[in-house]
């Protein structure tokens, strides 16, 4: 039996929000606007050929994770060696990170806490955005990240013990 | 939950954020030029409140009166046509420019493309004879199912005006019974998608009816 698959501008009103709000938290304001479009000119792109339309929250968060990795592979390519300074990575000091292409610089309003989740290693950074921004199941979260629930919920717990560190309410 | 989950969950960016609506804009723009935009929807005023418009680059696919249907006629849209639909109300300026001329008395014919895939077999048979029914004029039920080719297929001449998916512009208000049947659903004027109230309306601005709202039917 074929899809019925519902017009494409339901799901931008359900969930673009989630999508922009994701995207903002996971790569900066100024960078998630183009991969904002990238992720959802792919979808309409895909949309008519999908066979499955039981969970198109996480269909689309699954193509918006995958423009995010994109969008910081891109990024972590731009910028510029400095001899000194070890690689984005799992050091204990996330807060005072610097994003290292200075794309983002501390919006207004912008927590310092979002700034210490961008500076997580990239599979506890998505996992966490996707718990707790969007809201998502731990199984949703390992079908969007292609992983296993457990390892989801692994990298949730190793991003929260991390943000810990530097974060005190 | 502890703390930190509730910052993570409170810090978060605003709802209904304006960055979204901006890039939702920009999305949009660049949908349209790489050609992913199949059906463009959006609301055109009318006299008889604000009709649901679709188009498709073949043409007008469809115009819709109930307001509180929209979403189960973009869902149908969506099933039979294509699912890349999306609201571009300024792709609508066509059908809005022309419908104004129509109800302000300006315009007798619509220059309109029209995209029939809405409509199949008989049933758009009968409304692409309905199409050619001018302003002002009128013609019955029987008539267009003999147009059609099937003189016995009057109920479902009747059906086929009844699903018509582009009311206003095929011009299914033009078709009424034949003349002298009083009473039933619809009256005289036979029933209508919009209601009998609109039909009426709208063949009193194209000068159809006499000076006792009745129907000035031309010879069957």
């Amino acid at each position: 039996m074929p899809v019925r698959l519902p017009p494409f501008q339901a799901l931008m009103d359900d969930h673009r929000d989630d999508v922009y709000r994701f995207l903002v938290a996971s790569l900066g304001r100024e960078e998630a606007d183009d991969c904002f479009q990238e992720t959802f000119i792919a979808a309409l792109r895909a949309y008519p050929r999908l066979r499955d339309a039981s969970n198109l929250r996480s269909w689309l968060f699954t193509i918006a994770h995958r423009k995010a990795i994109d969008a910081h592979r891109a990024r972590a390519r731009r910028a510029v060696p400095v001899e000194e300074v070890p690689e984005q990575a799992d050091t204990g000091g996330i807060a005072l990170q610097r994003d290292p292409s200075g794309a983002t610089p501390p919006g207004d309003g912008e927590p310092e806490l979002w700034r210490a989740v961008r500076g997580l290693p990239a599979k506890q950074r998505a996992a966490v955005l996707h718990r707790y921004v969007n809201d998502l199941a731990y199984v949703d979260i390992g079908q969007v990240m292609g992983c296993s629930e457990e390892a989801a919920r692994r990298s949730v717990h190793e991003g929260l013990k991390k943000l810990r560190t530097v974060w005190t309410a | 939950m502890n703390e930190l989950e509730k910052a993570l969950r409170s810090a978060s960016l605003p709802r209904g954020d304006a960055g979204a609506a901006a890039a939702s804009g920009q999305f949009l723009a660049r949908a349209e030029d790489e050609g992913l935009l199949e059906v463009a929807y959006g609301t055109v005023e009318s006299p008889f409140g604000d009709l649901l418009a679709a188009v498709t680059p073949r043409g007008l696919l469809r115009l819709s009166y109930d307001p509180s249907r929209n979403d189960a006629v973009l869902a149908d849209i969506a099933t039979k046509v294509s699912p890349r639909v999306l609201e571009a109300p300024a792709r609508l300026d066509p059908v809005r420019h022309e419908l104004d001329e129509y109800f302000e008395g300006r315009r007798r014919r619509f220059e309109l493309k029209l995209d029939w895939r809405l409509t199949r077999g008989f049933f758009q048979k009968i409304l692409r004879e309905t199409a050619r029914v001018g302003f002002g004029e009128l013609a019955t039920y029987k008539q267009m199912a003999e147009a059609a080719g099937s003189p016995r297929a009057v109920r479902a001449a009747g059906n086929a005006l009844g699903s018509n998916p582009i009311p206003i512009v095929v011009p299914c208000h033009r078709i009424v019974r034949t003349g002298g049947k009083m009473g039933g659903y619809g009256g005289e004027l036979g029933p209508y998608i919009g209601g009998p109230g609109i039909k009426q309306r709208l063949l009193e601005l194209e000068g159809a009816l006499d000076e006792h709202g009745r129907p000035r039917l031309r010879p069957a």
